[in-house]
């Protein structure tokens, strides 16, 4: 049941989840993220498939010109969350969260719209830089321990810190001395360049990408994983989009119900678990009760 | 002329379900402050209540198949009985996926994601139950009425001008409801200030429920309309109308109710107004309108600028 295809999709619902998480982590709530995953696919599909030099003729797509493409959808798309960014950063709450669907939705027409950018159809195709599906997974997950890594830095540094301070209390922050506006369009940015990344990535283990792949669905399932798996601290996220992504094969048993059970997971997991499955003061309780147990198996020794 | 009435009219009737929809979505986010995502879900539902309640039979595909009531309604006792069925709906919603939250004074955000779990698991109900094929309300459920009637020196379809009525007639009595009466300002209250409007004695939960109801009854009244006017494109097709009239909302100003009628019939007029061969950016439209209202007057159209309190 788990097999390395699923494996895959679990590791880019991770990653989705923490591009959704960053602005979260100071209170923004966006859903662009399946817009600017749609712009990395978009990319990744248009790259690989347009320009020779990338080695497209080659029987092995280089991985090279895949980080290549993430580097430069990454560019585009934190080029765009600036440009973007200024302007609905200013909205709060629901605003945003509507602007941000609005933007999702607008990118997804016009794909939709542009023959060149592949249009209803799609762009087929895609260069494959592993040949078996377990190739991406390492990748993936090399990726993601990578990204983990950062976000635990950021977490530590000081604009992690105020980040989470806006959370709490915007005009407290500002009082501080924090420049709220400009940690805000930090944390956008990163989180859209993020998701360009997926988007690469996905585009390629997907062989073929088109317009659907970005979509409102997609922005409320990206938002589920990060409340699921908790919005305080990075391995929540992570947690929630692995967890999440995986539910529905796993309830392939129930067949024709499992879209209606995933749908009351979202539904009650706010109930149950409002804080989310993953807390600081949870991991805290946990690394105490790890360095109480150490001490005890170095006596034993 | 004879085109330009023709546009106007499509516009209009267009805007009034966009208007409809936006209305719905207001009467909740003026008491909770929060968008009630299952929204264009009770829409869906409103619309297949509508073609079973006129004796409409459920397709082959779904665990219904077959399935017939024993009963043909008329559309017109039809449409406010699906109505309020989807308010009971909407009811349940509230129950279900806001109080316990609202009761334990949880993150608003919250809100937001249950009631996406609700419409998820109706959507998916339905689908489950009548399947996925599209449903066409026969126009000869308006016993009687004419397909199409001359107006103005064009044919307009009767239907639209039904929808444009209905939802005239809605909005009147709504805001007569809200502007006029002792419960309406009561519900003005709590959209005020919840905690105040407690201790003046008003029942808050009461109230929020009233706005679930109607919101409800709203959102299943433009279903069944617009499986009548259109067909019923399968469960999904809440969901574009409900993200558009999110659209409609905030060009219109978030909790406005003459702020949300006039940006439904704003975007309904720009949608028939984009040219044939532009017509599949006709959906970005409403949403273009809303980024460039974000940009000049965030508050919306009517809205009121709310100052920030510390």
């Amino acid at each position: 049941m788990l097999d390395a295809s699923l494996l895959q999709q679990m590791l880019i619902g991770a990653l989705l989840a923490l591009s959704v998480y960053l602005p979260l982590r100071c209170g923004q709530l966006s859903l662009a993220t399946p817009g600017f995953y749609a712009i990395g696919g978009t990319v990744a599909a248009l790259l690989s498939t347009r320009v020779a030099a990338l080695g497209a003729a080659e029987p092995v797509y280089p991985l090279s010109s895949v980080l290549l493409e993430m580097l430069l959808a990454g560019l585009l798309a934190a080029g765009l969350a600036v440009g973007i960014g200024s302007v609905v950063l200013r909205l709060r709450g629901v605003y945003l969260a509507i602007a941000t669907i609005a933007l999702v939705e607008i990118l997804r027409v016009t794909t939709l719209n542009q023959e060149s950018l592949g249009g209803a159809v799609g762009i087929f195709g895609i260069p494959q830089p592993f040949l078996a599906p377990e190739g991406y997974v390492l990748f993936t997950l090399v990726v993601l321990a990578v990204v983990c890594w950062l976000c635990d830095q950021l977490e530590r540094q000081r604009i992690g810190l105020a980040m989470e301070a806006i959370r709490d209390d915007e005009l407290a922050a500002a009082c501080q001395g924090i420049n709220t506006d400009r940690t805000k369009l930090v944390a956008f940015i990163l989180s859209a360049a993020l998701a360009a990344v997926a988007g690469v990535i996905s585009a390629h283990f997907l062989n073929s990408w088109n317009a659907r792949l970005g979509n409102f669905d997609a922005s409320i399932t990206t938002l589920a994983f990060v409340v699921f798996g908790g919005s305080r601290t990075w391995p929540g996220p992570v947690l929630g989009g692995l967890l999440l992504t995986a539910l529905p094969e796993l309830l392939r048993p129930v067949g024709d119900l499992r879209l209606v059970v995933f749908g009351l997971v979202i539904l009650l997991g706010p109930l149950l678990v409002p804080q989310g499955l993953i807390t600081p003061e949870r991991l805290q309780l946990l690394r105490r009760l790890r360095r109480r147990n150490q001490p005890a198996r170095e006596a034993g020794r | 002329m004879q085109d330009l009435t023709q546009l106007l009219f499509n516009g209009l009737s267009v805007g009034a379900v966009y208007a409809l929809f936006a209305l719905g979505y207001t009467l909740v986010f003026s008491v909770l402050g929060v968008i009630n995502f299952a929204h264009g879900a009770v829409f869906t539902l409103g619309a297949y209540f509508t073609y079973l309640l006129i004796g409409g039979a459920v397709g082959a595909n779904g665990v219904l198949a077959g399935l017939q009531l024993p009963f043909a309604l008329p559309f017109w006792l039809a449409l406010p009985l699906a109505g309020l069925a989807a308010a009971a709906v909407a009811l349940l919603i509230e129950r279900i996926a806001f109080a316990p939250l609202r009761s334990r004074g949880a993150d608003p955000l919250l809100a937001l994601i249950t009631s996406l779990g609700a419409g998820v698991v109706l959507v998916n109900l339905i689908q489950l139950l009548v399947g996925a094929e599209s449903y066409a309300i026969p126009t000869s459920a308006m016993a009687g009425l004419p397909a199409a009637v001359r107006l103005l020196g064009a044919q307009v379809r009767t239907v639209q001008l039904l929808l444009l009525a209905v939802a005239a007639v809605l909005l009147v009595a709504l805001s007569l409801w809200i502007d006029g009466t002792r419960s309406g300002k009561a519900l003005r209250a709590v959209s005020e200030d919840a905690v105040t409007a407690r201790l003046l004695g008003i029942p808050s939960d009461r109230m929020i429920q009233i706005a679930f109801g109607l919101s409800g009854f709203l959102a299943g009244i433009s279903g069944g309309l617009v499986g009548l006017s259109v067909s019923i494109a399968g469960p999904y097709f809440g969901i574009g109308y409900g993200l558009k009239g999110l659209g409609v909302l905030v060009l219109g100003g978030l909790g406005s109710v003459p702020g949300a009628v006039l940006g439904g019939l704003i975007i309904g007029l720009a949608e028939a107004c984009v040219p044939a061969e532009w017509s599949g950016y006709r959906d970005v439209v409403a949403y273009g309108f809303l980024f460039v209202v974000l940009l000049v007057r965030p508050q919306g159209l009517l809205g009121k600028v709310l100052p920030t309190k510390v």
